[in-house]
């Protein structure tokens, strides 16, 4: 086991950190109310039709007002459906991680620490056992602020070959060597026989297409796929090497971090988000989850026009940080979207979210790209912190709860209305929230709750046959 | 789901702590105190079910003022079946859930003398149990919205019957019986308050 701990605190150093600076929701930023007025203005000046000359202020304010009531509507409109969208990536993670800890022994057996919770929990006193869990937690969280803060220094001063290095080192460290172990253990624990040529050609192919698709350009559900896998792999690890209290203290001021670190004026994860809103650029697209890829919508005989519309909007971009190219920007990144963007769509670029997506966009501009895209398409983006502490609490809780099923299950309920609440702020406060607070503290209530209050309860109604 | 959870949490935390609070040796005292806990889970239920009812009403005005039309894209009647099924599905899963997974394992119903119908008696009363949530959550929303507070109260008392019923297990004709009983009536009813009618089902039924 000592090489494996070996290469888990290397592992640790670089995917823990990454995935923190996601541990938000991304969507709208403030600047696109502006904006969605401003075009909505041009587009009523614009209006021939229009009868009412002599008073066009009033006809501005009445539309920005009808305006801003109809954005709020579409957005809850598509809110729903995105609340949806990140239901199921969510489930799934939590359904895999669950599913192998109901069935893999490896991921419950107790195979030593981490480096990083260097204290053990099995002492003779639950004084020393409290104090020790309090002391790993801590060095964990210390762990991930530095390397937090040393990824917005990074960040911040440009330094992006290092940083997509130390993406592409811990994606490589998971997908190859997690999924190694994983398919090992599953493996020994359905006793089946296999011969390492078959493995290595497997693992060969689920990595470098993992890398693939993660890194650069591949189609969005075989991404999404990848992102849950390599989620879930990763709240595996912590499953299996995080002794019980630390745990559960660790989910507990992870979410207060989380709070702290993207609300806050100086927190570290806001000023990666806004840092990265001001140049204009997408965030690691390794360590988001994203729910759709947004397309360019142009028809055929659109294109030349787009494409001049394109290049103005380049150099547009470089003149001023203005709200439209912010908002072209993060149009992705809104749930719900207006109907006049929607039409001012052809307008934009919109350097989206990720590479990849960009890339196809500009390859589709001279060729004639039949996808059309609907409002509904826009999407709402995870980070990968979240679905891997979400799944790590579900876990936990199947794997170490006496209520069993009973506890998982509510546990599953929680954090899943818990996103339901942060989606819902998402879409009153269009800016980046954090989403692991309210869910964690939601799936930690239930857990002890259900635990130890309503297990008994439920035993012996069990047990008498009573029904409620 | 979520908010039948939270009655359940409340109520398991009332019996934890009287409980707690009793001898534990004293058979009847426990069962006496299993009793009223399931009453009053009973109770806290339908009380959450009031709130629900609540907070969908208010989602619903919000979404008819923000509309274009004047309605909203789902009707009261739709949430009030959600609703119910919700609820029935985790109380379902609640029940049901880990007499499953121990189903999985091996063992021998009964083998102590209890009942050998033990599983099969459980799905049953389980399945009848959802269905009335359901039917109840359409009848409790439809009572709610006319202010017509018999029919409130007539699923609070149905609620308790079924509950109170379940008390003569494993006497299973005491509680399958009037339970079922009680979910077909139900199930009519609701079907009426749902502008169902016996030419609908007709035509449904003969496919026209």
């Amino acid at each position: 086991m000592t090489e494996l701990s070996a290469h888990l605190p290397q592992f640790q150093h670089g995917q823990l950190t990454e995935n923190f600076p996601d541990n938000h929701l991304s969507n709208t930023n403030d600047s696109s109310e502006r904006r969605r007025h401003d075009n909505s203005e041009r587009r009523r000046n614009d209006n021939p039709g229009s009868e009412t000359n002599g008073q066009p202020q009033n006809n501005i304010q009445q539309v920005v007002e009808q305006d801003e009531e109809e954005d709020e509507e579409l957005t809850l409109k598509y809110g729903a459906k995105h609340v949806i969208m990140l239901f199921v990536p969510v489930t799934l993670c939590m359904v895999v991680v669950v599913a192998t800890i109901k069935s893999v022994s490896f991921y419950t057996r107790k195979d030593g620490q981490l480096i990083y919770t260097p204290f053990t929990e099995e002492t003779e006193t639950i004084g020393q056992r409290a104090l020790n869990s309090i002391l790993n937690a801590a060095i964990m969280i210390s762990v991930i602020i530095v390397m937090t803060i040393l990824l917005v220094v990074l960040y911040k001063y440009r330094c992006y070959k290092v940083i997509h290095g130390w993406l592409i080192i811990s994606s490589l460290l998971l997908l190859f060597f997690f999924s190694f172990i994983y398919l090992g253990e599953v493996f020994k624990t359905y006793n089946v026989a296999m011969d390492y040529i078959t493995v290595a050609l497997m693992i060969w192919n689920f990595g470098v297409v993992g890398m693939i698709c993660i890194h650069w350009k591949g189609p969005l559900r075989l991404q999404q796929a990848y992102l849950i896998m390599i989620s879930a792999l990763m709240a595996l690890v912590f499953i299996k090497y995080l002794p019980e209290w630390t745990a559960w203290l660790i989910l507990a001021v992870i979410s207060v971090y989380d709070l702290v670190a993207v609300l806050c004026p100086k927190g570290p994860l806001r000023m990666l988000v806004e840092t990265a809103q001001e140049r204009n650029e997408t965030l690691f697209p390794a360590l988001i989850y994203s729910s759709t890829m947004v397309w360019l919508v142009n028809m055929a005989e659109e294109d030349p026009e787009a494409q001049r519309k394109a290049s103005k909007n380049s150099t547009y971009d470089k003149q001023a940080p203005a709200n439209q190219t912010q908002n072209e920007d993060t149009d992705a990144d809104d749930g719900g979207f207006s109907q006049e963007w929607q039409q001012q769509r052809d307008n934009r670029i919109g350097p989206i979210e990720s590479t990849p997506e960009s890339r196809a966009a500009v390859q589709a501009l001279p060729s004639n790209s039949q996808t059309s895209e609907d409002p509904e398409e826009r999407g709402v983006k995870l980070g990968l912190g979240d679905f891997i502490f979400y799944s790590v609490l579900v876990g936990k809780a199947s794997a170490t709860a006496s209520g069993d099923w009973n506890t998982t299950l509510a546990c599953f309920v929680a954090i899943l209305i818990g996103l339901c609440l942060t989606l819902l702020l998402l879409a009153i406060f269009k800016k980046a929230l954090p989403a692991l607070p309210i869910s964690i503290t939601f799936g930690l209530v239930f857990y002890f709750a259900t635990d130890n209050l309503v297990q008994p309860f439920m035993d012996q109604l069990a047990f008498h046959q009573f029904y409620i | 789901a979520f908010f039948w959870l939270v009655s359940l949490l409340l109520s398991s935390l009332i019996w934890f702590i009287a409980v707690k609070a009793s001898d534990p040796h004293d058979e009847p005292l426990q069962k006496g105190l299993l009793i009223f806990g399931v009453m009053f889970s009973v109770l806290l239920q339908e009380a959450f079910r009031f709130l629900y009812y609540k907070l969908l009403r208010k989602a619903i005005e919000g979404l008819v003022a923000l509309s274009e039309d004047g309605c909203s894209p789902i009707s009261i009647q739709q949430m009030a079946y959600v609703a119910g099924v919700g609820f029935g599905l985790m109380s379902g899963a609640f029940s049901m859930i880990n007499l499953l997974a121990d189903a999985l394992g091996p063992g021998t119903v009964g083998i102590h003398g209890d009942s050998q119908l033990y599983f099969l008696t459980s799905a049953f009363m389980t399945m009848v149990l959802i269905f009335l949530h359901t039917f109840w959550g359409i009848l409790f929303f439809h009572g709610c919205e006319n202010r017509r507070w018999w029919e409130i109260a007539a699923v609070i008392v149905m609620h308790l019957a079924v509950s109170g019923s379940t008390f003569c297990n494993p006497l299973y004709v005491g509680s399958l019986v009037p339970s079922y009983l009680l979910m077909a009536a139900a199930a009519v009813w609701a079907y009426l308050l749902s502008g169902g009618s016996a030419q609908n089902l007709r035509r449904f039924l003969l496919c026209k």
